[in-house]
This record gives C-alpha cells, sequence and structure tokens, in this order.
C-alpha cells in the first residue's frame, strides 16, 4: 500500500512539473512582459534595465530552473503589474472562487438530481421534456451567452439582482472574506452560480436520468416490485440510492473543474476571485501570476485525483488486491 | 412681496441648499484596474486619473487643460530661461496630517528620478531641485526648458515624513520581491482620501474635509471605484443604474445607451493620433514580395499609400463617426492644425505614383496591428488592407493582441515589422516629443532620440529643428519652427496620419462630469443629483 501510494505521488510530482514546463513554454508567445510594465515612451536603456533585472534575457532552462527552485520554497514571486506577492493576490482572490465554486455546485446537485429522477421516472411527461430541452441549452450555450442573457434579463431589465461583482463581503479570520452573511453577498452570488453550475446541472441530470433508467431495469427492481413495495421506496430507496455512486465520483471529480473553469464566469460578472485575475493577466502578459495559478490548477486537479484514486484502493478490495500483488 | 411668494422663495432657497450640500456616493466602473497607488509606479492615463483624486501635483490642468496653479501659487522663469522659481501654497496638509513644505516637493523630485521610477522623465535628469525656504524651490536646468512644467499635474507630490515613516522612499522597482507601503497606500493633499484599496478589485475614496480649496466643485462624499473588464457587462451595468460613471463604452454599445433614457455617451476627440508607419530604414523589407529594394525608400510610393486611404469611409464605416481625420501627428488640442490638410484620397493618382515608383501591379507586403489596445484598431487594418488592394497593393494583415504587438514591432523587437498602426499622445502635451520620439533619426544608438520611431524615417533637418525647438523660449518663434518641422514630414510622407479616436464615456443622467479630451477621469468636477 505504501509502495502504491508513494508510486502515485511521485507520478504526481511528474504531472506537475511537466504542466509548468509546459505553461513556461507557453509565456514565450503571450508577448513581450516588460512592455506592459512600463509606458510607451519609457527609454529603452530604462526598459533593457528592468527586463535584465527581471531575469528575462537568460536562456530558457535558466529561467525555469529558478521558477522551480522558487516554487518548491513556495516563493511564487511578484507580479508584474501590482507589484504584490501573488501568493497575496492569489489567497485574496481564493475565498471568492471557492464561494463562488460551493454554490453552483451545490446548485447543480440540489437541481440536476430531482430532475433527471423527473425526466427518468415520467418520460414522456411534457415536463420532462422540458427539463430535456433546458438541458440541451445547458450544453450547448457558452457560459459567456449564457451569463450575458441573465445579465441582461435580471440586471437591466428587471433589475432584481447585480450585475457585477460580490457585493458586500465580510471579513472573517485574518484573509477569509465571505459574501455568506450579507444580503447583497447572497444576491450577488446567484447569478454567477447559476451561469457556471448549468453545464454541471445538466450533465449530472443526465447522468441521473441514464443511470436511473438503467437501474430500474435491473433484476433486483424487479423483484421489488414483485414483493409488493411501494413504488416510492422503490425509487428513492433502491433505484435512486444505487444511482448515486457513479453522481458522486463525477460531482467531486467536477469539482475541479468548477474551480479551474470559473475563468469565463468570473470575467462576465466582474467577480473578483483567481480566474479573473488569471485571464487579466494574460492580457497583462503577467508571468509569475498566470504560471503561480496553473500551478494552482494543476496541483488541484493532482490531489483530487490522488484522493480518488487512494479512496478506491480503500473501498475496492480487488483493487487492493493487485496493488498489493 | 406676499406672504405665499415669500414662503415659496423660502421653501426653493432651502431646496437649493440642500441641493448644494447634500453629499453623494458616486460608482465608478473603469475597464482596467488600479494596479498601485504608488505615483510614480505606472505612467499611463488612467492611472494618473485615479492617483489625481488622492495626489496633487504643482500644477493641475483645469478642464479644458489648461495650466493652472496647483500646489505652487505661481512661478518665475530666470531671464536665461535656466532657473525656475515655484512659490508653493501654505498652509497645505497631507491627509496624514503632515505639512507640506519645499521638502516634500525636493524628496519628490529624487523619488520620481530613482531606479524602478516610471515618471523618470517629469524632472529632467540634470535638473538641480534647490529649496530656498520652506515655501519656495528652485529648478535649476542645464539649458532651457520652456515646456518644464506641463506634465507635472501627474508629477504627484508626496510626503517626504509619511514615506520615510513607512519605508517608502524608493519606488517599487519592478524585479521587487515585497511590496512597499506606498503602492498599497497614499497620501496626498488632495480632494479625496483613500479609505481602502483592493487592487483590481475596489477602490473607495473618501472626501478631504481638509482640502486646502475649500470651494470644491464637485458634491460628493464618496467615490467608489471597480474594474470591470468585460464590455457588455460594464455597459449593464450603467444601464441598470449599479453605477454612474463607466469608461469606456464600446462603439457599438453608444446608441443603446444613448437610447436607454437613463444615461448617455459623453463623446469628444481624444489628444491620441492614431497613424500608419512604414519602414523607411531596412534595405529590403522584411514581408514583402519586393526583393533586393525596399519600396518605402521611395516617396512616391508612400505617398501612394497615403493617397489609397479613404479616410472618410474609415471615419463612416470602422469608426461610426467617432474619429477626427487628422493632418498632423499631433492632435489639434495640442498644436493646432490650421493651414494642414490631409493628402487628398484618390486611388487613380496613387495607383499612378506606383506606376512611376516602378510598380504598376502593385506588391505584396506584411502589415502588424494590435487588436485589443486602440478603438477599433483590428477593423482599421482590415479597411486598410480593402483599400490598399484597390492599387494592387497585397497586404497580409497580423492583427494580434497588444502584448504580442508590441514585442514584435518596437525597439526591444528589433522594430521587427514593414507597415504597421501605432497610437500616440505626447506625454508632454506638446510637439516636441512627437518630432524628437517618432519622427527623430535613430542611427545614434547613445541617444533616445527615435526610440519609438519604428519605421526608422529621418530626415536631419528636422532633427536640427526639433534640438532648436527643445530650447526655444519665445512662444511665436517656436511655433513657427514646430510647423517648419511637420511640413518637413509632411512633404516626406513620413507617417500616414489616420484620425484622433473619440473619448466615450458612458455617464448617468444624475451625473454631470466635464469631459477632458486626455481621457482622465477625475471627479473633482463632478455633480450628482
Amino acid at each position: 500500500m505504501l509502495a502504491f501510494i508513494l508510486r502515485r505521488l511521485f507520478q504526481s510530482l511528474i504531472v506537475m512539473l511537466s504542466v509548468a514546463l509546459i505553461a513556461f513554454a507557453m509565456f514565450r508567445f503571450v508577448g513581450d512582459p516588460v512592455n506592459q510594465i512600463v509606458s510607451i515612451d519609457t527609454p529603452q536603456a530604462q526598459v533593457a534595465e528592468i527586463r535584465r533585472s527581471l531575469g528575462l534575457d537568460d536562456p530558457f532552462l535558466v529561467q525555469f530552473a529558478r521558477y522551480i527552485y522558487n516554487a518548491a520554497r513556495l516563493e511564487f514571486g511578484v507580479s508584474y503589474q501590482f507589484r504584490l506577492p501573488v501568493i497575496s493576490l492569489l489567497g485574496e482572490r481564493a475565498p471568492a472562487t471557492l464561494e463562488l465554486a460551493f454554490c453552483s455546485a451545490l446548485f447543480s446537485l440540489a437541481v440536476g438530481i430531482p430532475m433527471g429522477v423527473y425526466t427518468a421516472l415520467r418520460r414522456e411527461s411534457p415536463l420532462a421534456k422540458l427539463f430535456q430541452a433546458i438541458s440541451l441549452v445547458g450544453i450547448s450555450l457558452p457560459t459567456f451567452l449564457i451569463g450575458i442573457l441573465l445579465i441582461y434579463l435580471f440586471s437591466v431589465t428587471l433589475g432584481w439582482l447585480p450585475s457585477f461583482g460580490r457585493g458586500e463581503v465580510v471579513k472573517i479570520g485574518s484573509w477569509w472574506t465571505t459574501g455568506f452573511l450579507t444580503g447583497s453577498g447572497l444576491k450577488a452570488l446567484i447569478l454567477p452560480s447559476i451561469t457556471l453550475g448549468l453545464f454541471q446541472m445538466t450533465l449530472i441530470m443526465r447522468l441521473v436520468r441514464a443511470e436511473m433508467l438503467e437501474v430500474l431495469r435491473a433484476d433486483y427492481i424487479k423483484f421489488a416490485r414483485a414483493r409488493g413495495l411501494k413504488t416510492r421506496a422503490i425509487h428513492f430507496g433502491h433505484a435512486l440510492k444505487n444511482t448515486l455512486v457513479p453522481v458522486i465520483t463525477i460531482a467531486g471529480l467536477q469539482l475541479g473543474s468548477i474551480i479551474a473553469f470559473a475563468i469565463i464566469t468570473e470575467t462576465v460578472f466582474q467577480w473578483p476571485g483567481m480566474g479573473q485575475l488569471f485571464l487579466r493577466s494574460v492580457q497583462n502578459v503577467d508571468i509569475p501570476i498566470m504560471a503561480a495559478y496553473l500551478m494552482l490548477i494543476s496541483f488541484l486537479f493532482v490531489s483530487i485525483n490522488l484522493a480518488v484514486d487512494l479512496l478506491y484502493a480503500l473501498v475496492d478490495p480487488r483493487l487492493r488486491a493487485t496493488v498489493g500483488a | 412681496m406676499s406672504f405665499k411668494t415669500k414662503c415659496l422663495a423660502a421653501v426653493a432657497g432651502l431646496a437649493l441648499m440642500c441641493g448644494a450640500v447634500q453629499a453623494q456616493t458616486l460608482r465608478y466602473a473603469n475597464q482596467g484596474e488600479l494596479k498601485s497607488l504608488d505615483p510614480y509606479t505606472v505612467n499611463e492615463t488612467t492611472t494618473h486619473a485615479h492617483l489625481g483624486h488622492p495626489y496633487e501635483g504643482l500644477i493641475r490642468r483645469g478642464k479644458n487643460l489648461e495650466i493652472l496653479p496647483g500646489l505652487a501659487e505661481k512661478w518665475e522663469v530666470s531671464a536665461d530661461g535656466l532657473t525656475w522659481r515655484f512659490f508653493l501654497r501654505k498652509g497645505v496638509k497631507f491627509h496624514g496630517g503632515e505639512d507640506f513644505t519645499a521638502d516634500d516637493v525636493v524628496f519628490s523630485a529624487d523619488r520620481s528620478r530613482a531606479p524602478g521610477s516610471n515618471v523618470q522623465t517629469r524632472v529632467p535628469t540634470g535638473a538641480k531641485v534647490v529649496k530656498i525656504d520652506d515655501y519656495t524651490v528652485d529648478f535649476q536646468l542645464p539649458s532651457p526648458n520652456p515646456i518644464l512644467h506641463y506634465q507635472w499635474d501627474t508629477w504627484y507630490i508626496m510626503s517626504k515624513k509619511w514615506a520615510e515613516a513607512n519605508n517608502s522612499t524608493q519606488p517599487t522597482p519592478a524585479n521587487a520581491t515585497t511590496p512597499t507601503f506606498a503602492s498599497l497606500n497614499a497620501n496626498g493633499t488632495g480632494a479625496f482620501k483613500v479609505e481602502s484599496h483592493q487592487p483590481g478589485v475596489k477602490t473607495v475614496y473618501k472626501v478631504n474635509e481638509n482640502w486646502w480649496n475649500k470651494n470644491p466643485e464637485h458634491n460628493l462624499k464618496e467615490i467608489i471605484f471597480t474594474p470591470i473588464a468585460s464590455d457588455a457587462t460594464r455597459v449593464a451595468a450603467l444601464l441598470s443604474g449599479e453605477v454612474d460613471v463607466i469608461e469606456p463604452v464600446p462603439i457599438q454599445d453608444i446608441q443603446r445607451v444613448n437610447a436607454s433614457g437613463n444615461a448617455q455617451v459623453l463623446t469628444g476627440p481624444e489628444l491620441r493620433t492614431i497613424f500608419l508607419g512604414m519602414d523607411q530604414a531596412r534595405d529590403e523589407l522584411l514581408e514583402s514580395s519586393v526583393k533586393g529594394k525596399n519600396p518605402f525608400k521611395d516617396v512616391r510610393v508612400r505617398q501612394a499609400f497615403y493617397q489609397a486611404i479613404d479616410i472618410e469611409t474609415i471615419k463612416s464605416r470602422v469608426m461610426r463617426g467617432l474619429s477626427t481625420p487628422s493632418p498632423l501627428m499631433i492632435a489639434p488640442e495640442l498644436f493646432p492644425s490650421t493651414g494642414f490638410t490631409r493628402a487628398k484620397f484618390d486611388s487613380a493618382a496613387a495607383k499612378k505614383l506606383l506606376a512611376d515608383a516602378g510598380y504598376p501591379d502593385g506588391f505584396e507586403l506584411g502589415m502588424d496591428c494590435p487588436n485589443d489596445r486602440y478603438v477599433n484598431d483590428g477593423a482599421i487594418c482590415q479597411a486598410v488592407v480593402g483599400m490598399l488592394a484597390r492599387i494592387g497593393v497585397k497586404v497580409n494583415l497580423n492583427a494580434q493582441p497588444k502584448g504580442q504587438y508590441f514585442g514584435k514591432v518596437l525597439k526591444p523587437g528589433g522594430y521587427k515589422t514593414s507597415f504597421y498602426l501605432l497610437g500616440w499622445t505626447p506625454g508632454t502635451s506638446d510637439a516636441h516629443n512627437v518630432l524628437f520620439d517618432i519622427m527623430g533619426c535613430r542611427d545614434n544608438p547613445a541617444s533616445s532620440r527615435g526610440e519609438s520611431n519604428v519605421g526608422g524615417y529621418c530626415n536631419k533637418k528636422l532633427d536640427a529643428l526639433t534640438d532648436k525647438i527643445l530650447v526655444e523660449v519665445d512662444k511665436a518663434k517656436r511655433d513657427a519652427m514646430i510647423r517648419e518641422a511637420f511640413q518637413l514630414s509632411i512633404d516626406d510622407f513620413a507617417y500616414i496620419p489616420l484620425h484622433q479616436q473619440a473619448l466615450a464615456w458612458g455617464v448617468s443622467k444624475k451625473v454631470k462630469l466635464p469631459q477632458r479630451a486626455d481621457n482622465a477621469v477625475n471627479f473633482q468636477y463632478a455633480i450628482k443629483e
């Protein structure tokens, strides 16, 4: 078991190093960071001096090695555009992203599962057909379009909900800020959460529906019916329970991608999270932020996958046997 | 006067008074964020405009960019033009309570010229700044400079005591590993204090009750600034009334904002001139079908390109009427363009010029263009490509994000372009900057002359004039020389000036705000109902 964990850890490390390498190689194509630091009429001697002092003249491998060395000591450098440590910038923005991700995950589960169950049980009803149509919209419309449509409907036309930002936030502890404790903060969460969660909701709804249909055909359900159990007990006590195992796996894995792909939603709603910071950094060629963000996201995925792998090994005796062998 | 009318008058008077004293909160959203509160780290209009709330310079610029006394009440220049004496305003206090004195001016001059500063050109390198007494400062210059104070509205004066107490006597250099206090905090003398600042998220200003100017022209108590990068969201926030002012409004949304009934778009010409440049330096163009020679070295080819461009179509179709075609490489607000006209748009004449130059069937070349820097920049380039196709020139357009574009065409990238689009606002608000930076010969590597002259245009006569213009103090003579220099560049078809793009500020109907041509959004003059 220990060897398995160690092997997994080693593999994770390799993945993260490769992400860093690929990211670093791509930074050479996003443009010249120094031009974003200085203005167009800055004397070129000064521009050259800044370039040199940032180590941008060094060969690629030297820059990469220096970055990895610093990253290993958790030093991610200073943002070119803000002149602030990247760690504190990302830390400041993390609560916004995590709260948004949490709300949209909640939304996608709380709405997606009942919709999936309903469409599986009442396949022919008009409401189920409507749900199917909605799920088609959720899958096929791009996030930014959904966001803008929601803004125009609920902010500009109806004036119910804010079109941008997090509303009033409350500080908890030294660095966490939350929008859960104020009215404006909760209101501000609604549209972005729906926008971000719509795709996941659709996914979960379709998954639940497909699994449910599969399970309902299974022998033990038929047997339960034959025993004369109540329909309600069969559907929710037996069928749904067995459906949820793959749903939970997928939902867990999707949490990572909700955090990582909040970029578009955060930009549309000017949500002050990490994704929005990342996108602005790409536009401004702010390499330290880009690099740290990509490392963070790869760390997130790697650790979720690692945790899932370990859980499987723990839960499934067959896997444990092969691992041990 | 009857009792009734007396009552009415009293009520009206009260209402007026209430209207005048009722302090308001103004919400503002800009496309870009406020990156640093350190007034010497970022040299960019939006940042300077922001910092114009907490900070002030020795001079101010009024609603029409006229020079007004700021922290200096008056100034005088010695007969030889080498010494400028500034008399400082007395009784001014910084937000932190420190008195404003000559020491702060001397300190700010040093700090703005220190390594890591991006406003090093505000005070000339060779100038000596001498404190005469607490409220008098001399600037001793190595050579006369009639426009010494032109940019000082954005050379913000910082408190020496405060900077020393907070370990911020040097501007944050680009390679700093720890942020300085001054990049997250501001302590100026201006009309508004920074209440809170979260970079890239939100900045709140509160009115400065102890401002030296006892007759402020605004009625605000608070300004809340949020950057909103997405165009659609920014417009939506204005239309829904969540913000009062946005900058900029995308051209295609102007009509919708005006039609909404609760907001309008203020438009006006901006100081930036958009132009096309041609590589006249290389012996062979980098990206062209013509080998062994550079067609742009022939003035007839440059004229043909100029006359092939239908500027009115660009104005009406691409810019939707929101541009001012320009005959000069400088905006008329900065130097009068009277007497200058653009070379006429004439495809036939252009085709003939090309034929005379030995290219009857035209040729092929590459063009570089940014697509996220200026208003509709990518679309302008596409229009230019179409217009040049009519005279037989096939242009391969490379429209790219600004990060890549500037990296390629400017000096650090080795001026790697044959034909390009660029925008320029003289930082000094003066023609000399244009003549020196974008029209000067770049043959002397030791000099910074012509560093942004991407096409490498060179005319020694123009350079000689530029040097004289720098030190000429007689305004009439100076203006005549500037006209002469511009005429030289026009005769040479050195550049193809296109237009000044328009400013577009979205302003709620509740707010009255004067629009300044330098695109600085400053709420010192804002009145909100």
